[in-house]
């Protein structure tokens, strides 16, 4: 805990760095929350992504971008919304354009969203997301009877997802609904963790309500270390899997996936505790009826 | 010694066995297979089994199997190459005859299948297929309803001979129309007209105003009605979706109301959007009205104005014609539309339901031998380029497909001819599939290629099956034999798991994968807790057995407080979500719920059978 001013720094400028990306850089939007074409082909051979997109402008597609998508003979087409999209219209002219460039090519998979529907999907995320954080404050609140640790667990959270956004930000990586999926799940996996060690603290204070705030939080920490590490690895080995097995559709997931367990991993370490120790937690907030109890024992 | 309760131990071995059994389905898979289905609807027999299995002989194409199943023939294949082959040879050789949709079938033995045990459904990202999400226009559904109540206000009006000037649909404290004003003549007496239309709009609120050119009377829906007209709107889409769905003939196809105002349609096997979204999202409605005899309609098109009470339209072939505004009839009162051959070509023969035969006979009869206009009504988007930039607005499309003297009384029976062949065929279709009452447009579509599918489902149980080894391999590695009971417990948790999806009959879809690999990762946490804990207690110089159901003990309530603030995060994402967020969330939010079930009881029964009743244990291997 003597070391937290170091840490709460070290979030800070992460979390700077995250915000100062996504005021200039901005998320890459999928387009799940954008609208617009997404379109995945195959190629027999390997595919010339510069030759497609000439192809595809000279047929007419406004701001086509091309990109290799897991091989070098799949490529994934992104079209920005157009008023009139109809995916069978989008299809045809498609699917011409790319036999021209090579016969044997085939459109493995084609998504049209209207540009309707991504509004709604940020305001539900963000609902979701604020959902989520309200119930978990009133839980953690409610078991631990304070609301020290709950604003510890919530910051220490929101933490997780702000690095993820950033790094997504900085790597301008595709961010897609299911990348939403595993930032949502990092959260959760993330509050696991902590409140893993609030259940320690909870019993540091229940075996000696006089032990000093600040060393019964060091000593939690580090009782639940090992085991924080050893889920973590364990966690990461499935991680790893799906990053490298789990194909390009889930490549964006697992990668959030994987910033966000580090992420977590520190946070319920070095955050979340400390948050709650500065916001004055002593052993009465956990046991206040013990306080009490003992006040009445004495002479 | 350490005890556990018998009926404890009664609990897990049977929650694990039924589990077993209900999972079992899932480890036969299924095979790629074509579903014929006859364009009559009339059952498939025997020996058109037979051509088909010749066909498919002659064609080399390779199946495994044929059968029929619910007067469906169903014909299995080995791989997705040869299936979409035999759908490719059967769509060009028996086009007339057969509707074919790719789909799966359980390869588990007759016995499971008997007892109702199925596999997962998979999602439309692991089989291929269509998807399409449409919003309905509740607005459009609103607006037809006042337009009801506006033809009631003329009649009333009329029949009463009270003047009015105008009736025009109106917003009243809201941003989408929601009540109609009469306008009236500056001398008129407002509190009769009030009066004269508490009968005929006794469901609105009508209040009288002033308005700058005079009195007028204001008719308003309440937001109780105005949301019955849109529930309303969605329900009737939703079946009428459903019926034309069932026209296309595609196996388990999925149709239903996503939040407010959308539905999803899911079709698996389906590839071609463009036919399916013709009829699905097509939206046609017929109007069938008087023709204005009065006035001619060349001038009325020349000034680009109807007179009062008319309405222009065009024919198809450009003439103008002006109806009346008061419509007979409209598709909403349609209950049956059939192709017909007629002396004067194809035709559509057409039904109607009491109310509309009564209006019909009305007036046919009041009308003998003036004309009948239908205004076929279709809506669209159209897309204009203003300034460089590219605009799309709805646009409808009116036009009179047909204008015919009416010949003798006839209410609820009779026929529309002037169609070409094909024209009369859709138009039947469309028509008989039901009328929507509120226009739809598709805003989203996503359609997944078979040979994707079959990739995505590949390369999810490849990554399942080597990260779930990776974990076993290290858990053995790290806990020893405790580690291998929790390998043990890991994998009773995955059946636990495909058991319960299996029977929600949730679909599987890649990021419900992902989730069943993360919950692999993550149930191994209640296990890291309890032998953490356990050797925490060795460590603090505790018997071994004690320590046992200390380590137990203690973590209880870590396990259960970590794992229920991720259930909420798992609950939220399931109401929330929609899509790939919601099947990842049903998986994750299951699991939570199988792994502590299993961490927590599972591995406490094992590891007390392995440890409870041995008297000199002095070490424990974790």
């Amino acid at each position: 805990m003597a070391t937290r001013k170091v840490w709460y720094g070290l979030s800070v400028v992460l979390m700077l760095a995250s915000f100062a990306s996504f005021a200039t850089r901005g998320l890459n939007l999928g387009i799940d929350f954008t609208g617009g074409v997404s379109v995945e082909a195959s190629f027999p051979t390997s595919a010339n992504v510069d030759v497609i997109r000439t192809r595809l402008e000279g047929a007419g597609f406004v701001d086509p971008q091309v990109q290799n998508f897991g091989s070098s003979r799949d490529i994934a087409i992104r079209l920005p919304p157009s008023p009139a999209q109809n995916g069978a219209a989008i299809r045809a002219k498609l699917d011409q354009t790319l036999k021209s460039v090579d016969p044997g090519s085939q459109i493995l998979r084609l998504d049209v969203v209207g540009p309707q529907v991504g509004n709604e999907l940020k305001k539900s995320a963000i609902m979701a997301l604020g959902f989520t954080l309200l119930l978990i404050f009133i839980y953690i609140a409610f078991r631990f009877n304070t609301w020290r640790l709950s604003l510890g667990a919530i910051l220490a959270v929101l933490h997780d997802p702000i690095l993820v956004l950033g790094i997504f930000s900085i790597t301008q990586t595709s961010f897609d609904l299911a990348v939403v999926a595993a930032i949502l799940a990092v959260i959760g996996y993330s509050l696991n963790d902590t409140v893993v060690v609030f259940d320690r603290i909870r019993e540091r204070f229940h075996a000696n309500r006089r032990l000093a705030s600040a060393l019964a939080l060091d000593q939690s920490i580090n009782q639940t270390l090992s085991r924080t590490i050893m889920t973590k690895v364990v966690t990461a080995i499935v991680v790893v899997a799906l990053l490298f097995l789990g194909g390009a559709v889930l490549r964006g997931f697992s990668e959030a996936l994987m910033i966000g367990i580090i992420a977590g991993t520190y946070s319920s370490i070095y955050i979340s505790s400390a948050i709650a120790l500065d916001c004055g937690l002593t052993s009465e907030h956990v046991f206040p009826t013990l306080k009490k109890a003992a006040a009445d024992v004495l002479p | 010694m350490l005890e556990y309760a018998r009926w404890k131990y009664i609990l897990v071995a049977s929650v694990f066995i039924l589990a077993l059994f209900f999972a079992l389905p899932n480890f036969f898979g299924e095979d790629a297979a074509l579903q014929l289905a006859r364009k009559d609807k009339a059952n498939i027999d025997a020996p058109a089994q037979q051509a088909v299995e010749k066909f498919l002989t002659d064609q080399k194409v390779g199946y495994t199997k044929t059968y029929i199943d619910s007067g469906r023939l169903m014909i299995r294949f080995p791989n997705v190459v040869e299936q979409l082959k035999a759908r490719d040879a059967v769509n060009d050789h028996f086009a007339a005859q057969y509707l074919t949709a790719l789909s799966f079938a359980p390869r588990a033995p007759e016995l499971l299948r008997r007892l109702g045990l199925r596999p997962m459904p998979l999602g439309l990202d692991l089989r291929g297929g269509l998807y399409l999400l449409y919003q309905v226009d509740i607005n459009g559904a609103v607006n037809q309803l006042l337009e009801g109540y506006e033809q009631d206000i003329r009649r009333t009006l009329a029949q009463a001979n009270l003047p009015f000037t105008d009736v025009v649909l109106v917003s009243i404290d809201s941003t989408r129309p929601n009540g109609l004003q009469v306008s009236l003549p500056a001398n008129a007496d407002a509190e009769a007209v009030r009066k004269a239309l508490v009968k005929p709009l006794s469901d609105l609120k009508l209040e009288i105003v002033t308005l700058g050119s005079g009195p007028a009377v204001q008719a308003t829906m309440t937001p109780v009605q105005m949301r019955q007209r849109q529930d309303y709107a969605i329900q009737q889409n939703l079946t009428t979706l459903r019926n034309r769905v069932n026209e296309l003939g595609v196996s388990e196809p999925i149709v239903q109301r996503q939040g407010l105002d959308r539905i999803n349609v899911q079709l698996p096997g389906v590839q071609n959007s463009a036919e399916v979204k013709d009829i699905l999202g097509k939206v046609a409605t017929l109007e069938f009205r008087l023709e204005d005899m009065q006035n001619n309609a060349v001038q009325a098109a020349a000034r680009g104005r109807a007179p009062l009470g008319s309405k222009l339209y065009k024919m198809r072939d450009g003439r103008p014609v002006l109806l009346k505004r008061d419509i007979i009839v409209t598709g909403d009162e349609l209950t049956d539309a059939r192709t017909t051959a007629t002396q004067e070509g194809p035709g559509v023969s057409l039904k109607l339901d009491a109310r509309g035969g009564d209006q019909m006979l009305k007036t046919t009869r009041a009308n003998l031998d003036r004309r009948m206009g239908v205004v076929f009504i279709e809506r669209g988007h159209e897309t204009t380029t203003v300034n460089g930039k590219k605009e799309t607005r709805e646009v409808t499309n009116e036009e009179v497909i047909n204008l015919a003297t009416i010949r003798g009384v006839f209410s609820n029976n009779f026929q529309i001819t002037g169609l070409a062949a094909g024209e009369a065929r859709d138009l039947a279709l469309l028509l008989r599939s039901g009328q929507l009452a509120a226009p739809l447009d598709p805003i989203e579509e996503r359609a997944v290629g078979p040979s994707l599918g079959q990739d995505n489902i590949e390369k999810g149980v490849r990554a399942l099956i080597i990260g779930m080894l990776a974990v076993f391999v290290f858990m053995a590695f790290y806990y020893r034999v405790f580690g291998l009971v929790a390998d043990g417990v890991l994998l009773s948790n995955v059946v636990l798991l495909t058991a319960l999806l299996s029977i929600m009959r949730a679909s599987l879809s890649l990021p419900g994968i992902a989730g069943i690999i993360l919950t692999v990762g993550m149930a191994v946490d209640a296990n890291v807790l309890i032998y953490e804990r356990i050797r925490e207690e060795l460590r603090a110089g505790v018997s071994p057995q004690s320590a046992i159901r200390l380590g137990f003990e203690k973590a209880f309530s870590a396990i259960a407080d970590s794992n229920i603030t991720t259930l909420i995060a798992g609950l939220v994402l399931w109401v929330f979500g929609t899509g790939p967020i919601r099947g990842f969330a049903i998986v994750l939010t299951l699991g939570i719920a199988t792994s502590m079930f299993t961490s927590l009881m599972g591995s406490r029964a094992l590891i007390t059978l392995m440890y409870g009743g041995r008297r000199k244990l002095t070490k424990l291997p974790i």
